[in-house]
């Protein structure tokens, strides 16, 4: 089949074959098409991602009073519990890599598919097994102990559900597993002629980062939650002190999976800025180099801080000492990637379309995570304020403020490639105007709440903490409105949006040099690469101008 | 014999790219094996390390002698199915299936053995639950040991089973003419996945059956 | 209205009620300082480089170089030296905040599903309310009865885990009279948001006026002593007994030589695990004869009992780290 191209100023594009035309559900549900995996992970994290938004609705509502009766004590800690573990892992960390990842890795190295294309359906098909069981244990009951299981609570105290939830977490880490070792292969040795590892995309040297951390960490999380299930079903001392167990052992297990965890989550994120900007700046990203290696230093140095989550757990002083440094440390290539991406923007020809908004929102609200990051990594402000409304402040700011920012920025720049089709613009402006404002509204209150004293996990307060909590709730309901409407502007583009030629944002990469949606084999001639990436010096910045 | 042509799969460009592919694909996989088993090890030297006189106790209960000769079964196996490998790349197809048939019976031999120790243990009332043999605290160490023993062998005896049938597949796949010395990825694959269930069992029996258990 | 008088009431920080309360809120105030203008410069120059370099504007776009190793080494290594500063002045109140002055004043808490129970060394008990006289160093030994727990008390800025089946601690010394929060900073269960209370903080009168008032009340050692006797301890661990056994006189904080060649000292841990678990360290030169308790004491049971023993005279070698 072939698909042919537009320049954009004569014809209409008009509807031709891509790989979104076979419509039937049969060819949906046993594609090995890599951009299809792509958008069946799309569908099922937003299904995750609203069950979750409304489970921290409904916590934002419940603590708009200190007496936080709207739902009892019981209720409000399955909520926090649910909201945790679909957001981490039904949400967050599938996102980009499963959805944008999936669908771009190929395209951005010149490849037909990627190495092992069943293995990526096969993947999905876990991720919604494990989903499937999450599921089923939030709907008869959920469970309460907090996304991080602590022993003995959830091993031997708690009454709810913990071996079902385990089991799907358990399930769906799989779904990582293979993902990552698909993205690992196919960057080793699928790439085009000519296409060097430092001529790769910036998002690529990211994906490659994330998939390390996914094929090496996940199976630690296996083990560890396997563990405590086990421990719950057979009543066995592994972590219970009052057999004889560690607790201890169950955090260090944890901790060295979860850690690790939200660079898989903020990783992709920055791949992704690093595209945004260069594309909307039309220039190289400045440092290349440093940028690529900082993705590989932070996902190794990642692997060596998980203990600044317990300095007032009782390990060692010493320990506590080390994974302090070791934690201001993997600060400085996330410093590098800022730096770079605001260098990038000297002399560039910068253009605010809605992808940039998103992308330039990623570098203010990671900045503050991430400097709020060091202030946890000092030692004895933590003793402070762990536990507190701080920490959940400063991982929303890098979660959301970060992650969701990118991915949201991202969907808008390959929405058109995605689907052959342009989003309106200026609803995606006005979408991450209402989104920054309702997102710092939100959260910025939590830093200070969390500095007076609130913990976390609370239902109720101590009056002194209202206004900060009503601020809080005030700017979630914003937020909620500006993550509804690109909801429903996107699906209304699916029908309705003006349709786009291969490049509708002038931008460089392989992805661009193919239609529209894109053929199912991705190029209809296999591509080369002749240079750098992102050389937009050697091309003309005035928009309509040919590429090559 | 009649060779067909090797099968490209169509996202790959050539045959070296799609043997590289599958390679390195194994590799990685091992990798996360590794983590996945390195964790359980890791877990369980910790807790032994809180109860050193009642593991080593209770790992006296343990059949030093199947476990001994299984050691020895799963090398061998080990050896055929390495052998097997280099048979395919010399074209001795009929070798080669017998090499691998060796292997999948051994590898049966494997886990009947250890199902007679299972089936021991649960006479004895040595599998964790309500009707554990040793009870008060002292008991609860030794279910404890034996909750890890059932996980390690048990998890060990999944993947093994798992290689057998993958090795079972490969034997038709030989016999059918899809795996071929021009195309013996699958089978440098599968190989290089049974060395590594044999390595962890390498691990496995010196942490549970030798250490202190005499 | 509202807002006004909320306005002047705005605090960023609990009230500064210990010594380390003043310090933490320094290094706090910096970090929020140093990270705070480092965004605000980002943001500013990104911002000037956005409106500069706008599409729409002639700037000057003559290429420039896409790298300089000499900027990337500047932007490492600066940021690196000034978070070292940092981690170094966290670390040093870090370990400041773990080592326990000595003649600390002992009080005793026992966290369980959701209250906190507390012993002054006199004996007199408390739930979710501790009085303690301004200016006084207390130690806080702490252990649950069931999860982990945190104790928490923002206006000292202190928190520390509460473990089931081991015993943490820390310290802090009051400088203000007033009444500070209390929280159970780790998620512990249904009313996790309910366990909290309040220090007290008095003047020494009071303190003592209190202390005195209510009921009479046996000093936790005395209970020990009593224990001591009632379970038979006395039985093996004084001269004369039949049986061999460690005796007990000055041997809290003392280095004790185990079987296994290992040294170890005696601290509340060693005691605690040597009457529950006594065949896991086991004294050189000793059978392992004694039997456990395991199940048969209350965690406020073993508090007199190590109390008792500590009252026996400790060791002069008094390296009081924090037990972690």
């Amino acid at each position: 089949m072939s698909v042919l191209l537009y320049s954009s100023d004569t014809d209409e594009p008009r509807e031709r074959d891509s790989y979104l035309t076979p419509h039937t559900l049969r060819s949906w549900l046993l594609t090995t098409d890599h951009k299809r995996v792509g958008l069946l992970y799309l569908f099922t994290i937003i299904v995750f991602f609203v069950i979750a938004a409304v489970a921290a609705g409904i916590m934002r509502l419940n603590l708009l009073t200190p007496r936080g009766d709207l739902v009892q004590a019981e209720t409000y800690n399955r909520l926090f519990t649910l909201h945790g573990v679909l957001m981490v892992w039904f949400f967050l960390i599938p996102s980009i890599p499963s959805v944008l990842g999936n669908f771009l890795l190929p395209l951005m190295i010149g490849a037909r598919d990627l190495a092992f294309p069943k293995l990526n359906l096969l993947s999905w098909y876990i991720f919604i097994l494990g989903g499937a069981f999450a599921f089923y244990a939030l709907l008869i009951g959920g469970v309460d102990t907090g996304w991080t299981f602590y022993t003995p609570y959830s091993s031997t105290y708690s009454n709810s559900n913990v071996v079902l939830m385990a089991a799907g977490i358990f399930i769906a880490g799989f779904s990582s597993i293979l993902t990552g070792l698909n993205f690992i292969v196919s960057i080793h040795q699928m790439r085009a002629p000519g296409l060097t590892w430092f001529r790769l995309r910036l998002f690529v040297w990211s994906m490659y980062a994330t998939s390390l951390i996914l094929v090496l960490a996940t199976p630690v999380l296996a083990i560890t939650l396997c563990l405590m299930a086990l421990e719950r079903i057979w009543r066995v001392g592994i972590f219970d002190p009052s057999l004889g167990g560690d607790p201890l052992l169950f955090q260090h297990l944890f901790w060295f999976y979860s850690h690790p965890a939200v660079y898989i989550m903020i990783l992709p994120g920055m791949g992704v800025v690093s595209e945004l900007i260069a594309a909307f700046a039309r220039k190289r990203v400045f440092g290349y180099t440093f940028v690529a290696f900082s993705s590989l230093a932070i996902a190794l140095i990642g692997f060596l801080v998980w203990g600044h989550h317990m300095f007032v757990s009782s390990q060692s002083v010493f320990a506590g000492m080390i994974f302090s440094f070791l934690s201001f440390l993997v600060a400085v290539p996330s410093a590098i990637k800022v730096f770079n991406w605001t260098a990038t923007l000297y002399k560039g020809s910068i253009s605010l379309d809605t992808p940039m908004l998103y992308a330039l929102g990623f570098i203010g609200l990671f900045t503050v995570g991430g400097m709020t990051g060091l202030i946890l990594a000092a030692l004895a402000v933590d003793v402070h304020v762990h536990d507190t409304y701080f920490v959940i402040a400063h991982f929303h700011y890098i979660m959301v403020g970060g992650m969701v920012t990118a991915f949201m920025g991202g969907l808008h720049f390959w929405w058109p490639k995605i689907t052959g089709r342009m989003y309106p613009e200026l609803l995606g402006k006005l979408a991450a105007i209402i989104i920054f404002i309702g997102f710092n509204l939100t959260f910025f209150p939590q830093f200070v709440l969390g500095y007076l004293g609130m913990p976390r996990r609370y239902h109720a307060y101590p009056e002194q903490f209202q206004v900060y909590n009503v601020l809080s709730t005030a700017g979630a309901s914003i937020l909620g409105i500006g993550y509804l409407l690109p909801l429903l502007y996107l699906l209304w583009s699916c029908f309705y949006g003006r349709r786009v030629a291969e490049n509708p944002w002038n931008a460089l990469g392989f992805e661009w040099e193919t239609a529209s949606p894109p053929p199912v084999h991705n190029f209809e001639k296999a591509p080369i690469q002749r240079d750098e990436a992102y050389n937009y010096a050697e091309v003309a910045s005035t928009p309509g101008a040919g590429l090559s | 014999m009649s060779t067909r042509a090797a099968e490209l799969a169509e996202q790959f460009e050539d045959v070296a790219q799609q043997r590289e592919a599958s390679t390195l694909g194994m590799w990685v996989f091992l990798a996360t094996e590794v983590m996945f088993f390195g964790a359980l090890f890791l877990a369980f030297s910790v807790t032994r390390s809180l109860h050193v006189e009642s593991f080593s106790q209770a790992a006296k209960h343990l059949d030093i002698l199947a476990g001994t000769i299984n050691t020895a079964v799963l090398f061998t196996s080990s050896f055929t199915t390495a052998l097997a490998v280099s048979a395919l790349q010399q074209g001795q197809l009929k070798r080669v299936i017998g090499l691998l048939s060796v292997s999948i019976v051994l590898g049966g031999l494997f886990l009947a053995i250890k199902g007679h120790e299972y089936h021991e243990k649960w006479v004895e009332g040595f599998f964790p639950g309500n009707a554990f043999a040793v009870s008060g605290p002292a008991g609860n160490e030794v279910e404890l040991f034996f909750l890890f023993y059932f996980i390690l062998t048990g998890l060990h005896g999944i993947h093994l089973l798992i290689a057998l049938g993958v090795t079972a597949v490969l034997v038709w796949l030989i016999v059918t003419n899809r795996v071929t010395p021009t195309r013996s990825m699958p089978l440098e694959a599968s190989a290089l996945y049974w060395h590594f269930v044999d390595i962890v069992w390498v691990f496995v029996f010196p942490l549970l059956y030798l250490i202190g258990g005499r | 209205m509202i807002w006004l008088s909320f306005l002047a009431q705005i605090q960023f920080s609990p009230e500064q009620a210990s010594r380390t309360a003043s310090q933490v809120d320094l290094l706090f105030l910096c970090l929020v300082g140093i990270t705070g203008s480092v965004t605000l410069v980002v943001a500013a120059v990104a911002l000037f480089f956005l409106i500069k370099y706008r599409r729409t504007a002639s700037a000057d776009r003559t290429p420039a170089k896409n790298s300089s190793l000499t900027v990337e080494v500047t932007w490492s290594v600066i940021p690196l030296a000034i978070f070292i500063i940092l981690f170094g002045w966290g670390a040093r109140l870090y370990l400041h905040e773990s080592e326990i002055p000595a003649n600390a004043t002992e009080i005793h808490v026992i966290g369980k599903q959701w209250m906190w129970k507390l012993e002054h060394l006199q004996g007199k008990r408390e739930i979710n309310e501790l009085h303690v006289p301004v200016g006084r160093t207390i130690k806080l030994l702490m252990t649950s009865q069931d999860v982990i727990h945190s104790f928490f008390i923002p206006g000292f800025r202190i928190k520390e885990d509460v473990l089931p089946g081991r015993y943490t601690t820390q310290w802090f010394t009051p400088t203000r009279i007033g009444t500070y929060e209390l929280f159970c900073a780790q998620y512990c269960g249904t009313n996790h948001a309910l366990m909290i209370g309040r220090v007290i903080v008095l003047d020494p009168t009071a303190f003592a006026e209190w202390l005195r008032r209510g009921e009479e009340t046996v000093s936790v050692a005395q209970t020990g002593e009593r224990l001591f006797r009632s379970f038979g301890c006395s039985g093996c661990h004084s001269p004369g007994a039949s049986v061999r056994a460690p005796l007990l006189q000055s041997i809290f904080n003392s280095p004790v030589p185990l079987q296994d060649g290992r040294i170890v000292r005696a601290d509340e841990r060693y005691i605690r695990d040597s009457i529950l678990l006594p065949n896991t360290e086991i004294v050189a030169g000793y059978d392992p004869v004694m039997p456990s308790f395991q199940g048969r004491l209350s965690e406020e049971e073993l508090f007199a009992l190590i109390t008792y023993i500590k009252s026996l005279g400790s060791s002069q070698q008094s390296s009081t780290n924090a037990i972690h």
